[in-house]
Order: structure tokens, then sequence, then C-alpha cells
């Protein structure tokens, strides 16, 4: 009798054992939908660059699925997508990665917005063997760490501003330049200082002044005022949307002559609507612009995704929204690669991607982030009262000449 | 490092000018605190969201097409009835209990205040334009932006005629009254109800005051307002309560303070320079009160 007990409940754990693999393996699809998860910042600091990304996702699914969906096995599926709010706090972020993976099953993720919570969120999806296609995390340590599930569509954060100090080396007669610089003391921030140390040593250029900027910081004059007595030939400056307008309203006023200026989110400021002319002549990286010569089969080109996304949702779409609707068109291709829903025949397939988007071309390095696609860099230029982001780097797809030197103040109307 | 600044003698007017002008902002805010402190016995966590709030109201004129300069006579009348209005609803159920209470409530009220203004306004950083150009001195080689100069003048006109108020009006004195003995106040006829609301009210002004003068000078953000309240704090326990100068002192040499640290340790350290300016200071104070304790052994 005893013995019998004995079977059965091995018999019986055997079962459960099997069907847990089985669901852990090809889960979680339900019905003709491919269920995806994403914590995404709908609320606090970075709700607005949260929403821009959860519609850039939104957007792709809807095309997506009405352009045919995902075919595995000779039968098609629907994108759906599970969202959290993260309230843009990384250890909620990564609470919520936790739920959607133990307690909702889902077995894809999308990523949320910025590095620091991709960074909260990629240890639970490699904990749990899910593969994350993200769209929003650039910070150069989310691919150092050897994660094996992490697939980047953008490109890391030390490239945003490299190419501008080539730029100024090659506007410079070839010869090294002298930087000034000023980053936030954040990851990302700090990431895109090591890209241009890596520049600066490269091209042989001095860095005659290198501030960290304090996160509560809202005030560069010191910074600023160093930066007017050294006269350096190129200053970059790097602290989210509040360091480009901080900067942009403080070199104004305090009429800083520097030949170039380079900086990051100038976009996501709105910098040329917010500043106006005085914005004029900096230069901005960025990870996509709509006149890129880019294709796909969804979108079509990057035009035809800015005026899509206009009558979708009212504005045009930043960045922000392209690359998260790419991590899209990331995952249909991997999928259909993998012809199967097992997740490491999905992660198998999303390393050997190798594809282009209306955002760009895609392709994973060893550490997840994407090798195949440039930076660009665009120019604030004025027209009257209009103010326009012109892309200017690289030649390729530069539509209007880089205009360099900036003007003195004192010529400037 | 060699320093630049001992390098360039203009650097140094610079930066003392810099750091008085933000310094005097500062210390308006700093004065709101200081007088509810001193008056109700209440720190107010809440202090930068309400600067922040009132920035958020001139920017809103701005956006209407009203130069954002005006929100520093429209958004203070606002303001008031706002922290009349937080009193009533929050602040009179805490004020005679003990001081943590109160912190956790203001707390409270600062995130409930964040996230209705990220509601509303969005969380983007917004600048307001007042195109008021730059003062150049010394051969352009000193700069000053009008704005900042405009933010400071304003600030003192304010602070004066607050203290003038306080001085000579009846409300004024009821509301100095109850801060040196609520009880006896009360006995004396005062509605201290009425005076704590009104202080509460006249904080939440002058927050007003100084917001629409950063929505010019500096950037709004949502989520910015503690380094607000924590840089009032420290100016409130350098200069001590209910005393004027000294916290419009106490404001100018921290903003004087944080430039130089900024050109002699490096930008990374001007916050953390500050904040051991304070421990410093607390330990002396604390040293000179053990002293004075003797006496009275």
């Amino acid at each position: 009798m005893n013995k019998l007990v004995k079977l059965f409940t091995i018999f019986i754990s055997a079962i459960t054992l099997t069907l847990a693999s089985i669901s852990s393996s090809f889960a979680k699809v339900e019905g003709d939908y491919i269920v995806l998860g994403s914590a995404i910042s709908l609320t606090g600091k970075y709700s607005s660059n949260g929403v821009h990304t959860q519609n850039g996702y939104n957007m792709a699914v809807d095309r997506i699925n009405k352009m045919g969906g995902v075919k595995v096995g000779g039968k098609s599926y629907k994108f759906e997508i599970i969202y959290y709010d993260d309230e843009s706090n990384p250890k909620r972020a990564a609470q919520l990665a936790e739920r959607l993976i133990k307690q909702d099953g889902v077995h894809y993720m999308l990523g949320p917005y910025s590095s620091g919570l991709t960074k909260a969120i990629a240890p639970v999806t490699e904990k749990y063997k899910i593969p994350m296609v993200e769209a929003n995390g650039a910070s150069r340590s989310l691919f150092t760490k050897g994660y094996k599930y992490l697939f980047a569509v953008l490109s890391p954060a030390n490239q945003y501003l490299e190419v501008a100090i080539d730029l100024a080396v090659e506007k410079n007669g070839g010869k090294p330049v002298r930087i000034a610089q000023a980053f936030e003391q954040d990851a990302f921030s700090q990431d895109v200082r090591l890209g241009i140390l890596d520049a600066a040593k490269r091209t042989g250029s001095e860095i005659i002044i290198d501030d960290k900027l304090p996160k509560e910081l809202n005030d560069m004059a010191a910074t600023l005022a160093k930066v007017k007595a050294t006269k350096p030939d190129v200053l970059v400056v790097s602290g989210h949307t509040k360091g480009a307008l901080t900067a942009i309203r403080q070199i104004s006023e305090m009429k800083v002559d520097v030949p170039m200026l380079a900086m990051t989110h100038c976009d996501a400021a709105k910098l040329s609507k917010q500043h106006g002319k005085k914005s004029e002549y900096a230069l901005c990286a960025s990870q996509w612009h709509k006149n890129l010569s880019y294709k796909d089969k969804f979108f079509g080109s990057g035009k035809k995704y800015d005026k899509d996304f206009k009558k979708e949702f009212g504005y045009a779409p930043p960045y922000q929204s392209a690359e998260s609707s790419a991590a899209l068109l990331v995952f249909k291709d991997a999928f259909e690669r993998a012809n199967s829903f097992d997740r490491d025949k999905v992660r198998d397939a999303l390393k050997t991607t190798e594809m282009q988007t209306f955002y760009g071309n895609i392709k994973f390095g060893p550490g997840g982030q994407n090798v195949a696609k440039p930076m660009i860099l665009f120019q604030v230029r004025c027209k009257g009262d209009t103010c326009e982001n012109k892309v200017v780097a690289p030649t390729k797809w530069a539509s209007d000449k880089f205009y360099h030197p900036i003007p003195k103040w004192s010529e400037r109307s | 490092m060699d320093f630049l600044i001992f390098k360039a003698p203009m650097l140094m007017v610079q930066a003392s000018l810099d750091g008085i002008l933000l310094g005097i902002l500062f210390a308006l805010i700093a004065y709101g605190m200081a007088l509810q402190w001193g008056v109700m016995n209440i720190i107010n966590i809440a202090q930068g969201d309400l600067v922040i709030l009132g920035g958020y109201i001139a920017y809103t004129m701005y956006l209407a097409g009203i130069h954002p300069a005006w929100g520093v006579v429209v958004s203070p009348i606002i303001m008031f009835f706002v922290g009349w209005a937080l009193y009533k609803l929050v602040i009179n159920k805490v004020v005679d209990r003990d001081l943590f209470i109160s912190i956790l409530a203001t707390f409270g009220i600062a995130i409930v205040f964040q996230q209705l203004m990220n509601f509303i306004f969005g969380a983007d950083v917004v600048v307001a334009q007042s195109e008021y150009g730059t003062t150049m001195i010394f051969d352009n080689s000193v700069t000053l932006p009008n704005s900042k100069i405009f933010s400071a003048f304003i600030s003192v006109l304010y602070a004066v005629a607050l203290v003038v108020y306080m001085k000579k009006s009846r409300l004024g004195r009821a509301i100095r009254a109850t801060a040196q003995n609520a009880r006896a106040a009360k006995i004396l006829g005062v509605d201290t109800e009425k005076v704590y609301a009104a202080t509460f009210g006249i904080n939440a002004a002058l927050c007003g005051i100084a917001g629409a003068l950063i929505s010019i000078t500096l950037t709004l953000h949502p989520y910015v307002g503690l380094p607000y309240t924590v840089r009032s704090f420290m100016i409130v326990i350098v200069a001590g309560l209910g005393n004027l100068p000294a916290v419009a002192l106490s404001g100018m040499g921290l903003g004087l303070f944080e430039e130089f640290a900024d050109y002699i340790l490096g930008t990374e350290f001007r916050i953390g320079a500050v904040f051991m300016l304070l421990v410093f200071i607390l330990v002396y104070r604390r040293f000179k009160l053990s002293k004075k304790r003797e006496y009275l052994k």
C-alpha cells in the first residue's frame, strides 16, 4: 500500500513537472495572442518619455497585427502587451518585472523607459531567462554585464557624442581640440562622458574643463564662467532635459561664446520650441530622425512613420517612440525565424538578428547592444522665429551643412 | 589642479555676484519656512513643492501669452489661498502634535503635490522666457542675467514689505504674539486658528513669488521641489527662526560658499560642501549651547 502511494506521488509529480516545463517553455501564448510584458513609467518623473515609449509599442503592435501578425508554425499570431506602471521607480520596476513573469506568466519582455529602470529589470529577466528587447536603456554598463537575454535596439550611450568630437577635430583642420565638458552624475551621462574621453584620447585632444554636475543642480553658472575664461573649441553638455534647458538658458544669458556646442536630449527637451533662437546652432545627438533613408515593409520610411504617428497620437514622434516601435519589429522577426515559442530558441534567433527597420539597421553585438546603427547629429537652425532640427552628420544623411563656428553673441540678433 | 579662480580675478567677481543673487532668492523661500516654523512649530517638507507650484502658475500665464514676470503678483495671491486651504484641510490637525507628525504630514502633501503637478502640467522640464537680456560689466567679462537681478530685487522688495507688515499691521502683531506664546495670545483674544491659517497662507504666497522668479531664472519640473526644501531648511538652521536679516545673510552666504566651493573643490562637491558646512555649524552650535548650559547648572 505504502509503495503504491509512493509510486502514485512520483507519477503525479512527474506529470506536474513535465507540464510545468512545457508551459514554461511554450507560454505565454494565449489562443492567437503572443503576450509580451512591460513595466513602464506612466506616472512619476519619466512619465512623458514613458508614454512616448508606450505609444511607440502600441503603434507597432497595431501595425503588425493589422498586417498579418506573426507567423509561427504556419499559424498567424497577434501581439498583445501587458503594461504595468512602474511609477518611474527602479525598485517598483523590478517588482513588476517579477510579477509579470511569475504571476502573469509573461515570457517575453519589452524594456521600460530609461537606463536606470532597464538596469533594475535586467537582472530579473536574466534570472528567469526571459528574452527582453529594450529600446530605451542606452547605458554602457547594461552591455558589459554579460547579460544573455537582453537586446537593445539603440546605440549605447558612449556613442552619443563621440562623433561630435571627430567633427570638431575635422573643422579644426585635423588638429586636436580643447574640450570643455559638463556631465550630470548619473549612469547615462557618465557613459556619454566616457565616450568623449575615448574620442579625446583617439584624437589627441585635451579636456580642459571636466565638471560633474550634481543631480539636484539647476544652475550651471560656475561651469559656464569657467568656459568663458578658458575659451575651449567645443563645449559638451549632458544632463537629460534639465541639463539641456539650463545650459541653453545660461549660455544665452551669460553670452558664452564657444565655436561648437554639443548636447544630448535636445529633442526630448523641445529645445527649439522652448528656447527658440537662443538654441540655434546647438548640436544634438539623436538615435533617429525622420529624414533618414531606412525602410521596412511595416512602417515604410521614417517620414511615413512620422506622418502615421502624428495622425494616431497628435504629436510628432520623438526618437523614444521610434525605437520602441522598432523593438516589436525585432521580436516579430525573431519569432518567425525561430518558428517556435521556445524562449531559448527565440533568444538564439534574437542573437542572430540582422535586419533593417525604418528606425535603422539592427544587429546585436556580444553584449546585446545594437552595433549596426550609427548615432546621428542634428543642429538647431532657425528661419525667422521658427527653429528646426536639421541632420548634419553623418554626411550620408545630412540634409544641411554643419554650421561652424557658432557666431558670437554680439553678432547674433 | 591649479585654481582657475585665483588666476582670473573677474571669475571671483562673477562667482560672488552669482552666489549672492541666487542666495537672495533662496533666502525668500527660507524666510517663509522660518516664519511658519517659528509660529506653528512645523517643518514644511512641501515647501519646495509649493515653490514649484508657484512657478507653474507663472508658466501657465506665460503659455497664455502674459509676461511671466506678472507671476510675482498673481502667483502669491493664488498660493495664499492654496496655503490657507492646505491649513484647513491638513495642517490644523497636526499643528499641536509633535514635530515628527508634522514632518510626515507635509511629506505626504509633498508627494500629492508632485503627482498632481505631474498630472496637470506633465513631466517635462519647462522654462518661461522673460527676454530681459543681460547686463555686462567690466568689459563684458562679467555677465549678469537681468532676470537674476530682477528676481533678487523682487525678493528684497517682498521681504521688506513683509517685515513692515509684520511690525505694523494687526495681523502681523497677532502672528508675532502667537509665535512668542500661543496660549497667552489665545487668552488675550487672538484667534490663533486664524493666525495659523494666515501664516501658512503667507508662507505659501512667498513660495509662489519665489516660484514665479524661478520660472524665469532656472527650470521647472514637478519633481525638483525637494532641493529647494533642503536649501531653505539649511538657511533656517544656520540663521535661526524669526530673524530676517540673519536669513538673508545666511542665504547669501550659502550661495557664495557654494559658488566658491564649485571653483575650488570642483562642481561635484558643491552640494557636498554645503552639507559639510551644515554639519560643521550644527556641531559648533551644540558646542556653544553646551557651554551656555553650564551657567544654568
